[in-house]
């Protein structure tokens, strides 16, 4: 049986976290088949035709798909689910939004935010923000899955699938897009950066952040926060990393005055390579640092940054 | 206008949870339980409707054990008007509690139902749309901000990369983000009403739902732990060992 993967995108570029998710679901067993559903999205089509394992892609392009709001794209996936062991999307906010109407309408259950593939119907994920693993099985021909993204490999973009434009489905009517408000950065994507510079509430204010982006800069690194500073009003919720905000598995993360919560570690734990500046010798973030420099952020950061240069960043 | 808040009673979030040896769960016993923080977001949200004049009354609703009329307490001494307590030993899984819910609604009637995005403890992040789906009502999750405008709702979401406005038909379902509000703690005079405002105890069999467990949970284990690492003594050192030994500049 087949696995349909909802595409994550922005009608013209397709998000990382779906080339990760198409690892996942091409371990689902059957073909992979990749909807993109949008408005003016031929070019994703086309960007995820390209992908290893990819079987077939699906084009829904419909002005009522643009910003893939959940009772729309339940009603577009549900009259497309018959076929399908498997419906798939990343563990993105859109994900999150639409795939549990999607569930709730097939009558399925559904596994969120699943970290490994064991089989076709039996996956891991984090509960209790990441201090314990499920391992949970669906003994039901119909199930619905949505994907951590930074848990898996991006796929390759050899493959050459054929992509088939679908109808679109009635829609409901209950909603309507007003407006969005997207954080303009030209600093990488967090969940999708492979360096995270993080600061917490020992960094005082949002008018000491910028030290840290100088920082960022030099390392092509994407800026984040813990609860605590975004709690705080340092900077924006967006910033936030932990098991109430995103999801960040980069090569290098560096925290800096970050006391090291269950709750932020939840959402960094699994960075390659994790640093700490903290003065307090005792914070938690130490016993997951690879590298811990006990020191007072305002004088370490600057000579941070001062050190990067000499290194020829 | 009526609302509906569900609440659900989890490990308090500042417990550090133990996963039991046999590896079939986590160990709940004498653990420290609380109302669920997104729960107690989407209780004041209710409550400031209330006190707005826009919501006329609040129920708040637990599909649990016995003790979760406890967290139902909670709500009723932050403001909420009277409960109901729906009894279960069993653990259901998110569809299941959407169809009790779904008969819950369609005994009371609310215009709006306001729940937590997610529970802290299966981080599942599906009751509040499995619920909007089964009504067939339009659904705001993630809100950071919500405005009653006629029979409409227009409510702020929390996206990937910022913020989301839409106009919803009502009657419809809310889940509530971190940054909704910031919810009160209940006075001591607040608590003793509580008391006395009335808590409705119904089995789960009343509603003749079916809300068996459909997954199977093979097994909960610890996470792969994190060794920690070394401590350097300067920036310098750091540096150098980044680029040098852990080849990550």
């Amino acid at each position: 049986m087949n696995t349909l993967l909802i595409a994550e995108h922005n009608n013209e570029t397709l998000a990382d976290a779906t080339v990760k998710a198409v690892t996942a679901a091409a371990q689902m067993g059957g073909e992979c088949h990749v909807l993109v559903a949008g408005s003016g999205c031929a070019a994703v089509a086309d960007a995820a035709a390209k992908l290893d394992g990819v079987a077939k892609v699906l084009l829904a392009d419909d002005a009522q798909y643009e910003k893939q709001l959940a009772e729309p794209m339940a009603a577009l996936v549900v009259s497309m689910a018959d076929g399908y062991a498997t419906i798939a999307s990343p563990a993105s906010t859109n994900g999150k939004n639409f795939m549990p109407r999607i569930a709730a309408l097939l009558d399925c259950s559904q596994i969120s935010d699943i970290t490994a593939v064991i089989d076709a119907n039996t996956f891991e994920r984090p509960i209790y923000a990441g201090n314990a693993i499920q391992t949970v099985k669906v003994n039901e021909a119909k199930k619905t899955v949505t994907i951590r993204a930074t848990a898996f490999q991006a796929a390759g973009d050899g493959g050459s699938a054929g992509v088939e434009a679908v109808g679109a489905a009635d829609n409901p009517g209950l909603s309507e897009f007003v407006n969005e408000e997207l954080t303009k950065s030209d600093r990488p994507e967090l969940t999708s950066a492979k360096v995270v510079v993080s600061g917490g509430r020992g960094m005082q204010s949002g008018e000491n952040f910028p030290m840290l982006e100088k920082v960022a800069d030099k390392l092509g690194a994407a800026v984040g926060a813990s609860r605590a500073a975004v709690d705080a009003g340092f900077v924006p919720n967006d910033y936030q990393v932990g098991q109430t905000g995103k999801v960040v598995a980069p090569e290098l993360y560096i925290a800096v005055g970050i006391s090291g919560a269950i709750q932020h570690l939840a959402g960094m734990k699994d960075s390659k390579v994790i640093v700490a500046i903290n003065k307090d010798e005792e914070a938690p973030i130490f016993q997951v640092a690879d590298y811990g420099l006990v020191a007072d952020l305002f004088t370490a950061v600057p000579e941070l940054e001062e050190e990067l240069g000499k290194a020829g960043l | 206008m009526k609302i509906l808040v569900p609440v659900k009673r989890v490990v308090d979030y500042n417990v550090k949870i133990r996963v039991k040896p046999d590896q079939t769960g986590v160990d709940l016993a004498n653990v420290k339980m609380s109302m669920n923080p997104f729960c107690e977001i989407a209780v004041e949200e209710a409550v400031r409707l209330q006190e707005a004049g826009t919501a006329t009354e609040i129920i708040v609703v637990s599909v649990g054990p016995a003790q979760a009329q406890e967290t139902i307490r909670t709500a009723l001494a932050m403001g909420a008007d009277r409960g109901i307590l729906v009894k279960t030993d069993d653990e259901l899984e998110p569809l299941g509690i959407a169809k009790v819910l779904k008969a819950v609604v369609e005994a009371e009637s609310p215009d709006l139902v306001i729940l937590g995005k997610q529970a802290i403890d299966g981080d599942n992040n599906q009751t509040g749309q499995m619920l909007s789906a089964l009504l067939g009502w339009s659904q705001g999750t993630f809100a950071s901000e919500l405005g009653i405008d006629g029979d409409k709702i227009n409510v702020t979401r929390e996206i990937d990369g910022g913020l989301q406005s839409v106009k919803l038909a009502m009657p419809a379902i809310i889940t509530t983000d971190l940054r909704l509000n910031e919810p009160r703690y209940a006075s001591l005079p607040n608590i003793m009403k509580a008391k006395k405002k009335p808590i409705d105890e119904k089995e789960l069999a009343e509603y003749g739902v079916d809300a068996a467990p459909r997954l199977e949970i093979v097994k909960v284990a610890e996470p792969a732990e994190r060794e920690a690492g070394v401590k350097v003594e300067t920036v310098g050192e750091l540096v150098d060992k980044l680029k040098n030994e852990a080849g990550v500049l």
